[in-house]
């Protein structure tokens, strides 16, 4: 892994601010690799962002909370996504959707309770025509049924 | 000599279970004691085969597929590296009939060669028309493009070539190329694939854009969902410029040429070009008022072409064999090729590339073989999560801008969705305005605010007595949706909603003669 991982948070922070100083339209590229690092974007990190990128603080928060893929908060440990657009719709995806909910005991976008899962609704994974699709972690799975999710997050316990 | 297998590394295999497969082939080859040689190529689209391994022997390239990584043993024990006959025995590839009635011309490599090889891209027509490019005037090539009659295939299919004179005539110390590969419509992957399997075509693609309008930079904006498009592309750019196909003096030509990867980040309506623009600015993907055309004040105020991965993949075909040629193909206006994605409940999902002109039953049954429940295929939306749902009687027009506009849909991107008959119209109209509300950018009303009535009026229409009055309210709200948002999020999100309600009013609780009768 990086070496950067290491460091404690804020010094990471300030040294990708520095990385990415003088990059045209640096914000978004900082973001996902304060995301990358960390698993999401401290609230704390913000006053830093903002004043290595001559932004104002509202204007980065406003940024982070724009876009579906970044996190304010620590995810759990395993990231499971759904999609659940209408190719996955058309091969049952709400009903993995429901179950999968049941299985990981946890909503859509809140961590389980026991810190190990986050269930999260994705808008196409571009494996429409071997719906339904999930991914779990960075790892991709195609026509997915109740079976298989199943196996998948028995799966993850079992490595638990 | 070792015998070659190609195990394709798109993400729809990998998904599928290719590197397990890959892991169970080397495994069993040692075993064995045999020299084998495995490859990792592009897919051939064939999604519902996938894994496809292939095997290169005499006759050609041989096909097995779908391959399970426990199949394995058994197809050494077929002999499939000479070929033998299994139950997943597919025969020579490219003879399979969903191949061989394709006009692949864009996604002529796919599958066959390996994604960042610049060996098998040189080998198989790359690169020449970046070549033909390097040694004419830029004019001449933006006149070529404009003679191809190629439109954007991301959607709004307007004529690239106009675009590019227009910033080709601009005076500015820098402009821009961007490629918008934020292919967020469910139903299509043909981006996906192209950049996973085929990078060196967008590249030069973009290439040929950058030296004709005079634009030293580019840029590529990847969804964030894309993670693998995302490394091919950036590894392919790194290996484009080391070999000279990029960079500061492109093909000796004394022209820069440089490109980046952008990653997005999740939002849907960075796929609309200016939120895309002010999203590689770093700032939120808020949609900009036109004009400014982003042709004249485009990225960071410069002048920018902005086209999508499909189109800009086309041009190298168009820069090495002519526009005549590629103008051949295709119906009236519609010239060319499109990759068509057949999606969802659909037996043999994926790829098909034809000329315009083809008829969505012959996609749905000639290519797609009917559904994959087996139930009869009641809605089909073409165009992504903003086209409309076609019904059976609209099965038989041909695919093309035209014509598809003419009855009030859209070929947008290419993608279609299938849905069988358990599928109910009225939740996949409120999905639509669902989705416009999650996605919204909200600088615009009719978007902000409409996709949130819709969702509750056609929640009324559902549960009211007076339903005649809310499916009123809801048309109105449509056209509201329809002429006053300001991009095609809001402005096309009435698509699915008011095909839904004209085609399949039984799924509203409303006699067919109410709904039509407006």
């Amino acid at each position: 892994m990086n070496s950067t991982q290491a460091l404690p948070e804020q010094a990471l922070i300030q040294q990708l601010v520095r990385q990415h100083a003088d990059e045209p339209g640096a914000l978004l590229p900082l973001l996902h690799d304060i995301q990358d690092k960390l698993g999401f974007i401290p609230a704390s990190s913000v006053a830093a962002i903002a004043e290595g990128l001559n932004l104002s603080r509202a204007e980065v928060h406003g940024v982070i909370t724009y876009y579906h893929h970044f996190r304010s908060t620590a995810p759990g440990k395993h990231v499971i996504q759904v999609c659940r657009a209408e190719a996955c719709q058309s091969c049952g995806s709400e009903e993995l959707w429901a179950l999968a909910e049941k299985l990981l005991g946890c909503k859509g976008h809140e961590p389980s309770a026991n810190g190990m899962y986050s269930l999260e609704s994705v808008y196409c994974l571009g494996l429409c025509a071997s719906s339904p699709a999930v991914q779990i972690g960075d790892k991709l799975h195609s026509r997915v049924n109740p079976a298989k999710l199943t196996r998948l997050v028995q799966t993850l316990e079992a490595a638990a | 000599m070792s015998i070659t297998v190609f195990v394709p590394c798109d993400s729809a295999a990998l998904a599928a279970g290719a590197d397990e497969v890959v892991d169970a082939i080397l495994k069993e080859a040692a075993a064995r004691g045999l020299a084998i040689d495995v490859q990792r190529n592009s897919s051939r689209g064939m999604f519902w085969l996938e894994p496809l391994v292939e095997v290169v022997t005499a006759q050609g390239r041989i096909g097995y597929g779908p391959v399970a990584f426990e199949d394995v043993p058994s197809l050494f024990a077929a002999d499939f590296l000479n070929g033998g006959q299994h139950a997943l025995s597919l025969g020579v590839t490219s003879q399979i009939p969903y191949l061989a009635k394709q006009q692949r011309l864009t996604f002529a490599r796919m599958g066959i060669t390996r994604p960042l090889s610049l060996d098998d891209y040189a080998a198989h027509g790359g690169w020449l028309g970046l070549k033909n490019t390097v040694a004419m005037d830029g004019a001449v090539v933006v006149q070529e493009v404009l003679d191809s009659g190629l439109r954007g295939r991301g959607g709004a299919a307007f004529p690239a070539g106009i675009k590019w004179r227009t910033v080709r005539g601009t005076t500015a110390a820098q402009k821009y190329v961007v490629c918008n590969a934020d292919e967020g419509d469910s139903g299509t992957f043909s981006d996906r694939m192209t950049m996973e399997g085929d990078p060196y075509m967008l590249i030069e693609g973009m290439a040929i854009a950058g030296l004709s309008v005079g634009a030293t930079k580019g840029y590529i904006y990847i969804r964030s969902e894309y993670p693998h498009a995302i490394a091919t592309m950036q590894t392919a750019i790194a290996m484009a410029e080391s070999a000279g196909y990029l960079g500061a003096n492109v093909l000796g030509s004394g022209k820069a040429f440089h490109l980046f990867v952008r990653k997005a980040a999740g939002s849907y309506v960075c796929g609309e070009e200016t939120a895309m623009l002010e999203s590689i600015e770093g700032k939120r993907g808020i949609v900009r008022a036109k004009p400014p055309l982003p042709a004249l004040e485009g990225l960071f105020g410069q002048p920018t072409v902005i086209n999508n991965v499909i189109t800009l993949a086309s041009v190298p075909i168009i820069m090495a064999k002519g526009a005549a040629f590629y103008k051949d193909f295709g119906v009236g206006r519609s010239t060319g090729t499109l990759p068509f994605q057949i999606a969802g409940n659909i037996l043999q999902g994926g790829l098909v590339e034809r000329a315009f002109g083809l008829t969505l039953r012959e996609l749905l049954f000639d290519f797609g073989g009917g559904s994959r429940s087996g139930r009869p295929i009641k809605a089909v939306q073409v165009g992504g999560p903003l086209g409309a749902y076609v019904p059976e009687s609209q099965w038989d027009v041909p695919l093309d801008y035209e014509a598809y506009a003419a009855m009030g849909a859209v070929v947008g991107h290419g993608g279609i969705v299938v849905h069988d008959d358990s599928a109910n119209m009225v939740k996949l109209a409120r999905y639509a305005m669902e989705f416009c509300a999650i996605e919204s950018c909200g600088k615009c009303t009719p978007c902000r605010i409409g996709s949130t009535r819709g969702v509750e009026t056609i929640d009324r229409i559902g549960s009211a007595s007076n339903k005649e009055q809310q499916v009123h309210l809801l048309r109105d709200l449509c056209n509201t949706m329809l002429h006053g948002s300001l991009c095609a999020m809001g402005g096309m999100t009435p698509y699915p909603v008011l095909s839904a309600l004209n085609h399949y009013p039984e799924d509203f609780g409303l006699a067919p003669a109410v709904a039509t009768a407006h």
